[in-house]
């Protein structure tokens, strides 16, 4: 329906800065080693801006400016840093459209996701921990009659937390949100493949919050997150991404004793009972949808449903409508707004499904749908697109146990309920999983026995504010989305007070 | 100073830009330094190196001194190889060593490559080759930088068969 026009194009709703410094302090301040990197787009494959490339000395200066601004923003009210959290959540709603454009462009996401999801998300998210640390009081008990401990939940300080590229604003909003609800100022390094819609966002929001309260250091891992992540002078380190650096992660603080929560992604099984199958009617299209949200966001999610476990009952059938289903998906140009399926991110992203779909074939996968990559023609020419592709096999397969992140799924069958939840908690990875059934029961015992943290009943890709969301087992560490995030940011101070007059009658 | 990922070649020094996709897969790049067997009771070598992964890698330790790998399940830049400084990585029990590779001219420049215990249960089927493809991978992967990024190309183990 709509084709937003293209940053850099007379029309387009967002301009990129031709280079973008660090955020620190209030202000853009350049890299202390004066380096900056190219920053492509995965839609077109050109690069459209350059980012300051951090280093140590950066984050050095960033910690600075964060420390400056704890003692002040730590003693604001809970009402105060609501307020700042709302009109945070005002400005990016009076911007819905500059941002998803901006997000697109530098993500390939398709526009009609950031413009539905991704942004009001965000925004709702600001909104709902301004609720929360408004509604979190603290707790006391009485001892005896002269004795009471009196618990307050105070914040850490200065914490570091490192993003993936796959929801670049979204990511910086599930962190920023508890952590600066809880009273803490923030160092924070972006990916390097999303360095840019982040700066977008902070110039838009910047002067809402107090200067050096909130911090970005773009860069390079090895350069400006490994500083940021050892760093003691953090008093916790938060990450999302893949599972070797989330260990790297754990490592770097239990070498400074802080704490660290972090999200590893998952292999979602999405179990389809046969019940589902009892009538065509809308609930069965519902279904239907569910098998190829594995498509949202290029499957570039930690939580891709990209295992899916039909029952044997309506095994043909159903993956049969579903083939046909995902047939219909429209992979095109992503900021036109018809389009649901976009570019991958970057080339080492669309080598690495490439390579999947190639074990998959030699372990013995059968192809039911796509498999290659795709050009698009024209302007799209460059950019990373891989056709929606569809797998049958078995669930030892490399293609079933690990995380392919593009738009692959893998489909097996299953026997019964046993076997179900057998095949679905046969992974190392514990994040997400869809359960698809008519009958309350069955959905609920499946609900509660597979080994994840976020278990979809009848539904998936859903992210409200509120519903906890994290790992069990190999996906990590800790919720988010929840008021139990505050938690997570926050310390517990015990004043034990004695009304007494009288000593101890020790000394 | 920039540094992009189009200039792929200039910036690692690299003898020959990295393939395209699709070449890379049509004529995979031939292994040409095999790691050590490591696994008590194994013959076959189980991890390769491809010539331009072992000329990024003599680049990469020039900067960064003897280097290892460990390879990272999970999403965003996981389901690849990391490559650290060696020994900035802890590994423990729980992981296992693929193989050790050797990738000195004249002196010995090993690099050990491994992986998780729970994930190797599920790739022990498989013979991995490390090859260098443009890129922006992050993590803390030492690679990252020079607008490349180490990738994992498969094939079955010769005493492996497809799952029926």
């Amino acid at each position: 329906m709509t084709v937003y026009a293209a940053p850099g194009t007379p029309d387009s709703l967002v301009t990129f800065k031709p280079r973008y410094e660090h955020w620190i302090g209030g202000e853009w301040v350049k890299p202390v080693k004066g380096q900056y990197f190219e920053n492509p787009s995965p839609v077109n494959g050109k690069t459209f801006t350059e980012v300051a490339r951090g280093t140590a000395e950066d984050i050095e200066v960033a910690l600075d400016a964060a420390h400056k601004a704890f003692p002040s923003w730590g003693k604001t009210s809970p009402a105060e840093r609501a307020a700042v959290l709302n009109r945070i959540a005002d400005v990016i709603d009076a911007n819905v459209e500059l941002l998803s454009v901006a997000e697109t462009w530098e993500n390939g996401k398709p526009v009609r996701e950031p413009l539905n999801e991704d942004i009001p998300l965000a925004a709702d998210h600001f909104r709902y921990f301004a609720a929360a640390i408004r509604a979190q009081d603290g707790d006391h008990a009485e001892l005896n009659s002269d004795t009471v401990a009196y618990h307050f939940h105070e914040p850490l300080g200065v914490v570091g937390q490192i993003i993936p590229w796959n929801f670049p604003i979204l990511m910086a909003t599930w962190k920023l949100a508890p952590a600066l609800a809880a009273g803490n100022t923030i160092v924070l390094k972006p990916a390097e493949q999303t360095p840019a819609s982040i700066l977008v966002l902070i110039e838009l929001i910047g002067d809402i919050l107090p200067p050096g309260v909130v911090n970005i250091v773009n860069g390079f891992g090895v350069e400006a997150g490994k500083p940021l992540a050892s760093s003691p002078r953090i008093r916790k380190i938060a990450f999302t991404g893949e599972t070797t650096t989330g260990r790297l992660i754990l490592q770097y603080a239990s070498a400074n004793i802080i704490p660290s929560t972090i999200e590893l992604g998952g292999k979602s099984p999405n179990i389809f009972f046969g019940d589902v199958a009892d009538q065509k009617d809308n609930f069965y299209n519902k279904a239907l949808e569910g098998f190829s949200l594995y498509l949202f966001n290029q499957g570039e999610v930690c939580t891709c449903p990209s295992r899916a476990l039909i029952q044997k009952s309506i095994y043909d059938g159903f993956l049969g409508d579903a083939v046909e289903r995902t047939k219909k998906a429209i992979q095109g140009n992503p900021l036109d707004t018809d389009t649901q399926v976009g570019a991958q991110s970057s080339n080492d992203q669309l080598e690495k499904i490439l390579s999947y779909i190639d074990i998959g074939k030699q372990e013995g996968a059968k192809l039911a749908l796509g498999g290659s990559r795709v050009d698009l023609g024209g302007d799209l020419t460059d950019g990373f697109y891989v056709e929606p592709t569809i797998f049958e096999g078995h669930n030892s397969m490399r293609l079933f146990q690990e995380e392919i992140f593009g738009p692959v799924v893998a489909v097996t069958s299953f026997t019964d309920y046993n076997d179900a939840i057998s095949l679905a908690n046969d992974t190392l990875y514990g994040l997400g999983a869809g359960v698809w059934s008519r009958n309350g029961n069955v959905a609920y015992r499946a609900g509660r026995e597979i080994q994840a943290g976020r278990v979809w009943i009848n539904n998936y890709h859903n992210y409200p504010a509120g519903a906890a969301f994290g790992g069990y087992k190999s996906s990590g560490i800790g919720r988010e989305n929840n008021k139990l995030a505050l938690e997570h940011y926050q310390q517990t101070k015990n004043l034990l007070v004695s009304y007494s007059e009288d000593p101890l009658g020790y000394f | 100073m920039t540094n992009t990922t189009d200039t792929a070649t200039t910036a690692t020094g690299l003898s020959a830009p990295p393939p395209t996709v699709e070449e890379a897969l049509a004529n995979p790049a031939p292994p040409v330094v095999a790691a050590s067997v490591t696994i008590p009771g194994e013959t076959q070598s189980r991890v390769a190196l491809t010539d331009t992964s072992v000329q990024l890698l003599r680049k990469l330790w020039e900067q960064y001194g003897p280097l290892m790998f460990h390879q990272s399940g999970g999403c965003c830049d996981g389901s690849s190889p990391m490559c650290y400084p060696a020994g900035d990585f802890l590994t423990s029990d729980n992981d296992v060593l693929l193989g050790v590779f050797d990738i000195g001219d004249t002196q010995p420049q090993t690099i050990e490559f491994w992986m998780s215990r729970e994930q190797f249960q599920y790739w022990s089927h498989t013979h991995l080759t490390v090859d260098v493809v443009k890129g922006r991978g992050s993590g803390f992967s030492v690679e990252a930088p020079e607008g490349v990024r180490f990738l994992i190309r498969s094939r079955l183990m010769d005493t492996a068969t497809p799952f029926v």
